[in-house]
């Protein structure tokens, strides 16, 4: 694979271009860990297409989902405000998410605030750049067969009602897709919403992320599929404590993608 | 005569008095906030025709929603009937519409079978709740007087179906005995089962077929009545409370108009803000804080339970309930309605529907996932409740766990959740 380009907004207006698309990475995608690998993963997929993108690297800022869920409507609407500014500087139309809660606060709750954008999730993007045959699960690792179950994150399923664009993803690998009792709009939260990623959990039987990844468990997965970051946390740490992560992988649809393509 | 006068009187009192009640509840539904909710009529009546009308959402739960569908029904279908019986007991006659002839005939016998299947439907889900023991018509909301307001419901449908069926079967003997004033007419395909159980003289038959008929009227005209006080009231309600349903995509959270006025102000000195009704309070502590449509969602919920079988924290042992979110706010509701009538106005009672009625550990065991959205089967939005009552907590009091506004902090000084320096953002490009 040639050399990661990943250039910034201020980059591309220095030379006076303009990208097709915005990646907004997002905060978990720039500094968990886990999740940068998700983030690369999903740069080689739109280098590998030819899309020409740009993030907004130090100009990018929190959406401020977390603190609207939480609660903090004001500190909510300030980071909404700072990023609509920001985005609207660069006169951006169209962004792709790393991550749901991005994605839906910028695609739903920004227009409240002015700020009007053709937001897409990066599972709709995989979607989309398959049904054009532009990735076409060649050269790479194959995954025909393997058992793989998706989880619906809540605020790309429930939320937006997106279900089909991430099995559609796993369908084009002749993977085996194998779904968990609750799942589609039935599916089961990972834990980590509403700002309980920032907290600990209210008393209880058990943890909300065990809870989910027993299910998981059950259908007896060779990989359990995200498209969240902070579900990959929950799940990871799910399978952690059931310590089965030698026999089951947790990955991301980017990244199953960038590995059936041979992106990794 | 005599009858006549009884029954009119009896009709007039019982409208009067549910008229009374019905005038009581839109009282208190107005003590919410004002929120727009009648755009895109068309997007409205279709969500009202789905989910009310066409009792999609309760298919989630396909045997459940079997029941419940011969239930409403027999419930909807049978209410022609009571037309006709209004008419009797008025004018005297017997029967009114007996002149349609052969379509009277397929009327009543379509009644007796919508009324068997009311009667087999309630009976199961009286053994469903009381003998099988479904776990979601229990926990820690469901006290006493919820349990037995269901089983009351259930077991007035019983009788009610029940004494219309003996009714009929009555008044068949009695025209196949030639009995004056009981002119041939419909069909009894059911209660011609009855037929073998009753008695073979006139009068007893005739005073059989009297008591069932006062004992139907007046056992519906009670149960009318009887709506303003129980859960059941969603067999009105979920046709306006589904038309009045959140339009947008369930992940978006109202925005604060309030807030974005003061947030204007702050990053532009210049920003003259619009007049809006200022609220007195950001967020929710009590009735007053929520909108018209929360607090009709309260008067709609019947506590099926199917929200909080599927929330995430209460299935994992955590005290929050989506149901007792919304039985609580119905019951504060009603407590400050009859504060507010009693006294002219509403005067503090010391309490509020933030922790005397719904806890902080409650709404903050949340994950904000819309399970219980998704789930209700009358488009009711607990969770709409549980945010504004945070947003309350956090903007009013600064009261959040120590860990959520370390989140706030850092969120406000490097544009994250985590303590990680803004510049080194884009580190992961060298990765």
């Amino acid at each position: 694979m040639t050399k990661l380009e990943i250039p910034t907004m201020a980059e591309l207006a220095a030379k006076g271009e303009a990208p097709d698309i915005l990646f907004w990475v997002g905060c978990a995608g720039s500094f968990d860990e886990r999740a940068q690998r998700i983030t690369r993963d999903i740069c080689k997929i739109l280098q590998h297409v030819g899309l020409k993108y740009a993030i907004l690297g130090t100009e990018e800022n929190c959406t401020g989902d977390p603190a609207k869920r939480a609660g903090n409507e004001f500190l909510f609407q300030m980071q909404a405000t700072m990023n609509i500014q920001i985005l609207d500087g660069y006169e951006i139309k169209n962004i792709v998410t790393a991550c749901p809660h991005c994605f839906n606060t910028l695609k739903n709750e920004y227009p409240d605030l002015g700020g009007h954008y053709e937001v897409i999730h990066h599972t709709q993007l995989i979607q989309q750049l398959i049904d054009e045959g532009k990735l076409k699960a060649e050269g790479g690792e194959s995954f025909k067969g393997r058992r793989i179950t998706y989880h619906d994150p809540c605020y790309l399923g429930r939320g937006n009602g997106v279900y089909e664009a991430p099995r559609k993803a796993l369908e084009s690998l002749d993977a085996q897709l194998v779904e968990m009792k609750r799942c589609r709009s039935n599916g089961l939260c990972c834990g980590a919403g509403g700002g309980q990623m920032f907290k600990e959990p209210e008393k209880g039987k058990k943890d909300v992320n065990i809870e989910r990844i027993e299910e998981a468990l059950e259908t007896q997965p060779e990989v359990i599929a995200a498209a969240c970051p902070f579900c990959m946390t929950m799940l990871r740490d799910g399978i952690k404590i059931k310590e089965k992560e030698q026999e089951v992988q947790v990955l991301d649809i980017a990244e199953i993608t960038a590995r059936a393509n041979g992106l990794t | 005569m005599v009858s006549q006068v009884i029954f009119g009187i009896l009709l007039l009192a019982a409208v009067a008095f549910a008229s009374y009640n019905a005038r009581k509840i839109i009282r208190n539904i107005r003590l919410g906030r004002n929120e727009q909710r009648a755009n895109q009529p068309a997007k409205r009546w279709r969500a009202m025709l789905l989910v009310a009308f066409g009792q999609k959402k309760m298919f989630k739960r396909p045997f459940a929603a079997l029941l419940h569908l011969f239930v409403y029904l027999g419930f909807c279908i049978i209410n022609i009937e009571m037309l006709e019986i209004v008419i009797d007991g008025l004018f005297g006659t017997h029967r009114a519409f007996s002149g349609l002839g052969a379509f009277y005939g397929f009327l009543i016998a379509s009644f007796e079978w919508l009324a068997l299947s009311v009667l087999l439907g309630c009976v199961i889900f009286l053994a469903r709740r009381n003998i099988v023991h479904i776990k979601r018509f229990f926990g820690t909301e469901m006290t006493p007087w919820p349990r037995t307001d269901a089983n009351l419901i259930l077991i007035a449908e019983i009788l009610l179906m029940a004494a219309f069926l003996t009714m009929n079967a009555a008044d068949h003997k009695l025209q196949l005995l030639g009995a004056s004033h009981y002119t041939q007419a419909g069909a009894f395909p059911v209660s011609s089962w009855l037929l073998p159980l009753l008695p073979d003289g006139i009068t007893p038959l005739i005073n059989i077929e009297r008591f069932s008929w006062w004992f139907h009227i007046i056992g519906v005209l009670v149960f009318l009545n009887y709506l303003p006080y129980s859960k059941h009231l969603h067999i009105l309600l979920a046709f306006p409370n589904t038309y009045f349903s959140n339009l947008k995509p369930q992940g978006y959270f109202r925005n604060m108009d309030s807030v974005t006025n003061e947030v204007k102000a702050m990053l532009d000195p210049s920003y003259t803000p619009e007049a809006v009704d200022a609220p007195s309070r950001f967020g929710a502590k009590d009735i007053q804080d929520l909108t018209w449509k929360n607090l009709l969602e309260a008067y709609t919920c019947t506590e099926c339970g199917r929200c909080t079988a599927v929330c995430p924290a209460n299935i994992t042992g955590k005290l929050l309930s989506p149901r007792k979110i919304m039985m609580d706010t119905r019951d504060r509701m009603v407590e400050m309605g009859e504060n507010t009538r009693k006294n002219k106005g509403f005067q503090d009672d010391g309490k509020s529907l933030l922790d005397h009625y719904i806890s902080r550990e409650e709404i903050w065991a949340c994950t904000t996932c819309n399970a219980c959205v998704e789930a209700c089967p009358v488009n009711i939005n607990p969770l709409e409740i549980i945010v504004e009552l945070r947003r309350y907590a956090v903007m009013e009091e600064s009261q959040a766990a120590a860990s959520l506004n370390a989140m706030f902090g850092n969120m406000e000084n490097n544009g994250a959740p985590w303590k990680y320096a803004q510049a080194d953002r884009a580190n992961w490009r060298e990765g």
